[in-house]
């Protein structure tokens, strides 16, 4: 091991900035970070040892004990949930006799739970030792089961079960575009940066990762700072559950965002870009890594890009399993090496981004849409939308309907055309923009998808009548409670409460107290949270408690109070240790149930 | 029966320190029995609570029969208090809830040094206990919160006269304390 | 020259490069908080100070003073919202005072006496955490550990140390130290440390010195903590 530590530290340069990376080899090699590891690494990098284990215990993907030598994780989002989810899981736990949580005694496998992977419109879906698996069911998990009782190599699987689909239903303004390598850059020389500039203000692009900053002003800023070190990070973090769209950019379009993250670089002056993977997306690093090369090698990346003074190129970080790394300081804290912790804002990232310079992050549709305005000019993009919303937006479709799949559509769309383009019938609602977004129901589905009405990242979940909305708040609430990173008090404790309070009421232990109760929480978390996923994270409860209240009414009894926990199974312990089951030995859980 | 204020006291898992302390009104309680009138309590030696205005509750919850007269409180108060640090958060007696409750009742009554004829006690007379100490507000309805371990003879009486005289009871900052 | 704010309506004047909090301190104006003293890098993390600027809450100790800002504290929304997110901090951990040598002393709990705080409000957590008894000085109860990281920025910017660091995610957070054991003991941390009598509530103790103040003489008995760290902090914050 002491070798292999070395050696992944001298090919990383010793550098701090790239501890993920050498984490995650070592994940990959002992399936675990040991100890030993720790103390080496920490010498090597003459950096505390505490500093690498806060980054280990961060992560999802990063374990301090061993995991199989064959780790699975099932994807937990809503999406796989419709899918079935459920019963797999356990049909796996069971075929692969391990407990869900654990690794199984001989160390080969280990089977848990990941927020969202990603492939919502090909689930269940899940990771084997971080590479993606997409629509399993039964008869593939036995495959899964054999391969790993047989102890096969994770190279000779059969490639099937690792296909990832783009599922391309509806292209549009950026999808249809054809481009050869160099044309938006091209394009910017020819024009010059100022002038491209002014067409990128022109078009009117906000960013596609749902806040919707204006990209030019952004960029702008950035090249106005005083500081000449400048960085283009390009946000592929897609977290959001029920966010599909960049994986399948980054799979079928991915020359052109390198090149609107180059054009970007030309603009603000930028030597170095990154682009931040999400280590759910470890399938498509191989195939990016060769694009990369392929554009070093036709002089679009490098020194004196197309013969001209620019000098920029562009490294790809993997993340390891942290929603928050979405945000994008808390991103940039990742790049650094370090735990997903949003910094506390002013300074914004193009005053005082990566090492304290100025950095634009982007999203991977903001960069594509860059490309082609660079190409075609504002007005190309501008002419299209609503007023305050240009150009289009790329939809990640998936939960109950004919065809999920990746759908770009003008801004100011309606969502009834939407549903009727994907197939959907029977509508009960639609979740927009994830978790962190909106639910509207079916009454509201001549809303628009535009930042005037319902601004979305790009996720679109939509549920039919069969299914319970609870099931979706609960999932969400969840959710956020595992992602939150734990630094401020609202998020870290509120989170967790949120997700006891709702389990209270959904359990049918509420009363109508605790809605009141719930949703005061529900503020208090919106208010004061440090970053947008304490202050979104509500949201599930807070936009369908508003919609449904008599839903959530209907869950409480009609009693003053009901205890907050179990009380009879609270006794439990003591009935059996004291072998005992007589009435006087069980407690009723109010008093209007007793005797 | 009378026109006084009645009040129910109790004691569950707490050390009756809250108790003592109440009763460190001293003379006060002369004052305080011209128009308070005791139920249930331990001052009193009545075992059952008929409805009273007021009911003071000392300690959490540790065993099913805390359960059982905390619900006859609620049921019979109108008015029900969590009175000192173990009421309010579990207290002292709540430190156990990081041990497993099977551990606590085998170093007691199976492994512990010098126990003779080990077993763990099972008689349909003895409550069982929980596997945690739970406070009061998690078990019914508390309608307010006396802290302090134990709160002060002077916070009883300021919380008292206020209800009695009518007033939003409150208590200034040197009559808060957890301690 | 002199640029000013206000605060609840009283004009604070400030330099440039000042957050809202220095401000305040240097006014004399108090805004509750946990995880700031203005010896060390602001962290912005237990929120107790939000202010409301402009109808957004922003955290006042990380927050840039600037030209004519009109900053709402006392409000009795902020102020219900602050008693609230002490309640959060007394549930996550086990904070069972009597039993806590740091009781009267205790930062964690006079904000608690100055809000006004007399319950938990919240469903308490009882998280199982231990207790390091390891080095011959200085203990850490992870009970009662409130991931203010005031410890680490003491160690890092006073000490030239790396004693502590906070770790983990989410509900999950926790203190760990800078030892191959992991345990205290291994650490090169020195009684004499500005880390060992920075923490804000009883999770770092110095061994043998608890209770050594009788009851009546401790730092909140008689004083609110506006007033003592308006005293404290203030004076440090001209140096």
């Amino acid at each position: 091991m002491r070798q292999f530590i070395q050696c992944i530290a001298e090919q990383n340069h010793h550098q701090t900035t790239h501890l993920l990376k050498m984490l995650r080899e070592i994940q990959s090699r002992y399936h675990y970070i040991p100890g030993d590891a720790i103390e080496q690494l920490s010498g090597l990098l003459n950096i505390p040892r505490t500093q690498i284990i806060s980054v280990v215990e961060f992560y999802s993907f990063f374990h301090l004990s061993p995991r199989g030598q064959y780790e699975l994780l099932i994807s937990d989002s809503i999406t796989d949930h419709m899918l079935g989810k459920k019963d797999l899981f356990d049909y796996l736990a069971k075929s692969l006799n391990v407990t869900v949580g654990e690794v199984r005694k001989d160390g080969l496998v280990s089977l848990d739970n990941a927020s969202c992977t990603g492939m919502c419109d090909q689930g269940p879906a899940g990771l084997v030792n971080g590479y993606a698996l997409t629509r399993l069911d039964r008869s593939v998990c036995d495959q899964i089961a054999a391969l790993i009782n047989q102890q096969k190599p994770l190279e000779e699987w059969p490639s099937e079960l690792f296909q990832v689909a783009d599922n391309i239903y509806q292209p549009g303004l950026l999808l249809n575009q054809q481009l050869e390598q160099g044309d938006a850059l091209k394009a910017v020389f020819r024009r010059g940066t100022k002038e491209t500039l002014a067409e990128l203000d022109k078009s009117g692009l906000r960013g596609r990762g749902g806040a919707g900053f204006k990209t030019a002003t952004k960029w702008k800023f950035c090249s106005e700072e005083p500081q000449p070190e400048r960085y283009v990070v390009c946000n592929a973090d897609e977290g959001e559950p029920g966010t599909f769209k960049d994986r399948v950019l980054l799979n079928s379009y991915a020359d052109q965002i390198f090149e609107g993250m180059t054009v970007c670089a030309a603009i603000i002056g930028a030597k170095q870009g990154f682009l931040y993977l999400r280590g759910e997306y470890l399938h498509l690093h191989d195939k990016l890594q060769a694009i990369l090369q392929h554009r070093r090698q036709n002089g679009l990346l490098g020194n004196n890009i197309l013969d001209t003074n620019l000098n920029f190129d562009i490294e790809i970080c993997l993340g390891a399993g942290a929603y928050i790394c979405g945000e994008e300081s808390a991103l940039i804290e990742s790049l650094e090496g370090k735990a997903g912790i949003p910094r506390n804002r002013p300074p914004y990232p193009v005053t005082q981004g990566y090492l304290g310079k100025p950095t634009v992050v982007n999203n991977v549709e903001t960069f594509l849409a860059a490309t082609g305005i660079a190409v075609n000019g504002g007005e190309w993009f501008a002419s299209i939308g609503t007023e305050k919303s240009k150009g289009t937006k790329i939809l990640s479709i998936c939960g109950d309907c004919a065809r999920p799949g990746i759908y770009e559509y003008p801004f100011g769309v309606n969502v009834q055309t939407i549903l009727n383009d994907c197939g959907a019938v029977d509508v009960l609602g639609v979740q927009i923009g994830g978790p962190s977004g909106t639910f509207i129901t079916n009454q509201e589905l001549d809303r628009k998808l535009a930042f005037e009405d319902l601004a979305t990242g790009g996720s679109f979940i939509i549920f039919n009548s069969s299914r319970d909305i609870l099931d979706m708040v609960q999932n969400f609430t969840h959710f956020f409670a595992h992602e939150s990173c734990g630094f401020c008090t609202p998020c870290r404790v509120g989170t967790s409460l949120l997700r006891k309070q709702l389990d209270k009421i959904v359990g049918g232990h509420g009363s109508a107290g605790d809605i009141v109760e719930l949703e005061a929480t529900c503020q208090l978390i919106k208010n004061h949270s440090h970053c947008g996923l304490g202050q979104t994270a509500a949201n599930p409860i807070l936009s369908t408690l508003e919609r449904y209240p008599e839903m959530y009414h209907g869950l409480t009894r009609n009693i003053s109070f009901d205890p907050g926990f179990d009380l009879d199974g609270a006794l439990e312990t003591a009935r059996r240790l004291a072998n005992r089951d007589d009435a006087g030995a069980h407690l009723a859980q109010t008093e209007s149930e007793h005797e | 029966m009378t026109n006084k204020i009645r009040v129910a006291t109790t004691s569950l898992a707490g050390c009756f320190g809250c108790h003592m302390s109440f009763l460190d009104i001293d003379e006060r309680m002369l004052q305080l029995v011209e128009v308070v009138e005791f139920d249930r309590s331990p001052l009193t030696d009545i075992e059952h609570c008929s409805n009273c205005d007021i009911g003071l509750i000392e300690g959490g919850v540790c065993n099913s029969e805390n359960v059982h007269v905390l619900r006859e409180f609620r049921a019979n108060c109108k008015i029900l208090v969590a009175v000192g640090a173990c009421a309010i958060n579990g207290g002292l007696p709540a430190m156990r809830n990081h041990i497993p409750l099977e551990e606590c009742l085998n170093e007691a009554y199976l492994d512990g040094i010098g126990v003779e004829n080990p077993q763990i006690p099972s008689d349909i007379e003895l409550p069982l206990l929980l596997d945690q100490v739970r406070p009061i507000h998690e078990v019914v309805k508390i309608d307010y919160f006396l802290p302090g371990c134990p709160p002060s003879a002077d916070v009883f009486w300021k919380f008292l006269t206020d209800l009695i005289d009518g007033r939003e009871p409150s208590l200034p900052y040197e009559l808060v304390h957890y301690d | 020259m002199s640029k000013t704010i206000t605060i609840d309506g009283k004009i604070i004047p400030f330099q440039d490069g000042q957050t809202i909090m220095d401000a305040a301190l240097a006014a004399d104006v108090y805004i509750p908080h946990l995880c700031h003293q203005p010896e060390f890098t602001p962290h912005g993390s237990c929120k107790l100070c939000t202010v409301k600027i402009n109808g957004r809450n922003c955290t006042a100790c990380t927050f840039p003073a600037s030209e004519g800002q009109e900053v709402l504290s006392e409000t009795q929304e902020l102020i219900d919202d602050r008693k609230k997110i002490t309640q959060m901090l007394f549930v996550e951990g086990n904070h069972f005072c009597p039993s806590c040598e740091k009781t009267g002393n205790c930062q964690l709990q006079a904000v608690a006496y100055h809000l006004n705080m007399l319950d938990n409000h919240f469903p308490l957590f009882y998280p199982d955490r231990n207790v390091d008894a390891s080095h011959a000085e200085v203990m850490i109860d992870h009970n009662r550990c409130i991931f203010c990281t005031l410890c680490v920025r003491a160690s890092q910017q006073l000490d030239g140390k790396d004693v502590f660091a906070v770790s983990g995610r989410g509900i999950n957070r926790h203190l760990i130290v800078n030892g191959e054991s992991g345990l205290l003991k291994d650490t090169d941390l020195d009684v004499t440390d500005h880390a060992c009598s920075v923490c804000p509530t009883g999770a770092i103790l110095i061994k043998r010195t608890g209770y050594e103040v009788p009851i009546g003489q401790r730092i909140y008995d008689h004083q609110q903590i506006d007033q003592v760290s308006l005293a404290t902090e203030h004076h440090k914050h001209d140096e």
